[in-house]
């Protein structure tokens, strides 16, 4: 496989990715805004730091609302994060690795290209958003059932998967940062609306809200919420999980190459180092900072992998 | 002249009497639903869209996809006149590889006076970095599509060899595709000589071109200049149907006298590259230093017999339109033989003569750029007004080596289909070949380009044309 080839499938998987996390953020904050008596538009800030582009977001706007925050991350050009710039993004990428994808997936990226690029032609009016969200995540999914479903499981399959995973951890380590200080500990204030809020809005931001009643039951708890998102392996969007995911993903192409490159031994050691513990013994040692410190790792083994696999010249 | 009416109609003939080909055809749709025809021209729309088979629009300040349209009106050509065909489109590309043979070695057409000196010498077309170079097989044209035009019964001529860069080959495929998913009936129906091989065909006629430094199972791949070029869909879809990498220049570069290409696993030399960027860009040590698109030294690999590049560098001296002028010439010169196929009758406005009879008469002749292609920068005399005209008396007084003549041909019709039933619109015809040591290799059909307007004789994409599905008739 090109070295180009493996480069763009990593990517379009990132930005599918991406699309549909944005997108699951966008429906976090319009639920909450709907649903909780005293939501206010500066809920929205919250909610534009974890999708990672507040910074850009005040190079546009001077006041944040509802309405041109959902603007900003849905369809907005000048974001290069938005669900729209993402998806256009991932069809670029998917053009340029074409010759690697199955029939079923490229017509189901271009899909949601066509869709996404059709219905952002005018804002998108409060009655058409939760339509609009909907299908923009059944696309997504198609995208991810038609890999699935259509793939071989050879290299393509697994760069696709890395870069996939790749972004999810980082998307979920991102939204822990941003919301770290909720789950420490000292603020156990259990029960005040504005703690439930704030859980109920990291749940719903990885869709993990579902599971987490599932195991935990209907009292939300700041501990087994942290455990749940960063050490559970059952959980899809766990970092535990996503980085496990990558490191069977890697190992499979060692297996198919017949060497180990350096991004392995990285992986190996990140699950080591930083997700094979007790949520107690991360407290301990500072959440913020661990989190942090994974951020940096997830970076450094991007480029890792990209140097490894020759991805550009 | 015939009685009847003044352009041939493909389904009608010239006295409305419905032409054996079509038998078939038009008893299937008198049986159809206008209302429920349109829908299904929607639903090719759709098709083509969700399939992503567009082209880019060149001159627009975004590069802008968009879809060729398609008329699912087929144009259906019978087996006896497809074998007359094939015997003047095989005559012809044979005669166009001696050609290139000859004229980057011993140049015997030169030496025999059939062809004047400075045809060669003064052509941006000849490249010298061929000469006495043996490109691996001997094959310089490994793919060529022939243009033709229809303009009565058993009358066809050729208006141009693409002989460097044929395009288009991905419509004919997918607008197949697209008629089997619409319409099955008519396939069985009619039993219409199959194009799907067309991609494995590609794909051995390359591999047998393969140098012999290539092992039993040489390495091909398609250099594209990139996803922002009007041809990349195509691109892709080649090397997807041929299951070959896809790679651009800088995916490419020399290792150990190869032409490699980076990998995953390090770097994997290529035998046989299917180039879709022009010579120009191939290499920028050579040619244009400014290049991005190409790879450096790889015409010195391509020298020393490293590498088969196909379509050979230099081939676009066959497609030049000056030299097209003597392709007669050229096919006796080299097959022994009349030519099957004529050519249409053409003044070359760098003879004196010549260029006076075109001033005299540009009303009536479409004027064409010697190294054009695409449909730009040309004239077409009897639509033009005073204004164009007189504009292109200037550029024609001004640099009148730089043009050919010829008269505006009655082009055949085919009917479209249209809100208001059928209606019959001009056409043309490119046959795709494939050249190896192998043999020569046609696809029955090949792609037909409609012109969309009424009355208008522009049938290529970039100036609104649009495409049918090209039917041969088995016996």
């Amino acid at each position: 496989m090109l070295g180009k080839t493996a480069n763009g499938l990593f990517w379009m998987y990132r930005y599918l990715e991406r699309a549909e996390n944005t997108t699951r953020l966008i429906e976090t904050g319009q639920r909450i805004s709907l649903t909780r008596s005293g939501a206010s538009d500066e809920d929205w800030t919250s909610i534009l730091q974890s999708a990672g582009s507040e910074s850009g977001y005040r190079e546009h706007h001077d006041v944040v609302t509802k309405d041109s925050a959902i603007d900003w991350m849905l369809r907005s050009r000048d974001n290069p994060s938005s669900v729209l710039s993402s998806i256009m993004a991932a069809r670029q990428n998917a053009r340029m690795v074409r010759t690697a994808l199955t029939h079923d997936v490229w017509e189901a990226v271009n899909g949601i290209y066509m869709r996404a690029t059709e219905k952002s032609k005018r804002k998108i009016g409060e009655r058409d958003l939760p339509n609009m969200l909907g299908q923009l995540r059944s696309g997504t999914a198609l995208v991810r059932g038609a890999t699935h479903g259509t793939m071989l499981r050879n290299d393509i399959y697994d760069f696709a998967r890395i870069g996939t995973f790749l972004e999810r951890a980082d998307n979920t380590a991102r939204i822990l940062d941003v919301k770290y200080y909720v789950l420490l500990p000292s603020v156990m204030a259990v029960g005040s609306p504005i703690d439930n809020m704030q859980w109920e809005t990291i749940l719903r931001s990885v869709s993990a809200l579902g599971g987490y009643r599932l195991e935990f039951g209907n009292a939300p708890n700041p501990r087994d919420i942290a455990q749940f998102l960063m050490l559970d392996r059952r959980m899809p969007r766990s970092l535990a999980f996503c980085v496990g995911k990558i490191k069977s993903n890697l190992g499979y192409l060692t297996q198919s190459y017949g060497t180990e490159p350096p991004s392995c031994e990285t992986v190996a050691r990140i699950e080591s180092q930083y997700l094979s513990c007790e949520i107690e013994a991360i407290f301990d040692s500072g959440l913020h900072e661990h989190i942090q410190q994974l951020l940096a790792e997830f970076a450094a083994l991007g480029q890792q992998i990209q140097s490894d696999y020759r991805f550009i010249d | 002249m015939k009685t009847g009416h003044s352009v041939f109609d493909e389904m009608w003939g010239r006295e409305d009497n419905l032409r054996g080909p079509y038998e078939n055809y038009k008893s299937w749709l008198d049986g159809e639903d206008a209302r429920q025809l349109r829908a299904k021209q929607r639903e090719a729309d759709e098709l083509f869209r969700l399939t992503g088979i567009t082209f880019n629009v060149y001159g627009r300040a975004e590069a802008e996809e968009r879809l060729i349209p398609f008329d699912i009106v087929p144009r259906i050509i019978s087996s006896k006149e497809w074998r007359q065909l094939s015997r003047g489109i095989e005559q012809r590309v044979r005669a166009i590889n001696a050609f290139l043979h000859d004229i980057y070695h011993r140049q015997e057409i030169i030496r025999a006076g059939r062809l004047p000196v400075e045809m060669i010498a003064r052509n941006e077309a000849f490249l010298p970095q061929m000469i006495g170079v043996k490109p691996p097989g001997g094959i310089y044209t490994h793919i060529i599509g022939i243009d033709l035009v229809r303009t009565d019964d058993n009358q066809f001529y050729v208006l141009e060899d693409n002989a460097r860069t044929p395009s288009g080959v991905s419509y004919m495929l997918e607008n197949r595709e697209t008629m089997l998913r619409m319409f099955p009936e008519l396939f069985l129906r009619n039993r219409v000589q199959p194009v799907q091989t067309y991609p494995s065909d590609l794909q051995r006629s390359l591999a047998a071109c393969a140098p012999s430094v290539a092992g039993s199972k040489p390495t091909v791949a398609v250099l594209t200049p990139g996803i922002y070029n009007s041809a990349y869909f195509e691109h892709a879809f080649l090397a997807d149907q041929m299951a070959v990498e896809l790679v651009e220049g800088h995916d490419l570069r020399v290792v150990d006298g190869r032409v490699a290409m980076r990998t995953t696993q390090g770097y994997k030399p290529i035998d046989v590259l299917y180039r879709r960027v022009d010579d120009e860009f191939l290499d920028p040590l050579n040619f244009n230093p400014e290049s991005q698109l190409g790879v450096p030294g790889i015409m010195d690999v391509y020298r020393a017999g490293g590498i088969t590049i196909a379509n050979a560098p230099g081939t676009g001296i066959a497609d030049d339109k000056a030299i097209y002028s003597y392709m007669p010439e050229i096919v006796e010169f080299y097959t022994g033989e009349r030519p099957l196929l004529e050519n249409v009758p053409t003044y070359r406005c760098s003879e004196p003569d010549a260029l006076t009879y075109v001033l005299d008469n540009l009303q009536d002749l479409v004027v064409k750029e010697v190294h054009g292609s695409g449909g730009y920068g040309m004239l077409i005399g009897p639509t033009a007004s005073k204004r164009e005209l007189a504009a292109f008396r200037k550029k024609l007084q001004a640099r009148p080596g730089n043009y050919i003549a010829q008269p505006t041909l009655s082009l055949s019709t085919v009917p479209i289909f249209t809100n208001a039933g059928l209606a019959p619109r001009h056409v043309d015809l490119r046959p795709y070949v494939l050249v190896s040591p192998d043999g020569v290799k046609i696809t029955p059909g090949g792609l037909t380009r409609v012109a969309l307007k009424k009355g208008s004789l522009v049938v290529n994409s970039s100036q609104g044309g649009g495409t049918k599905d090209t039917w041969v008739l088995d016996e």
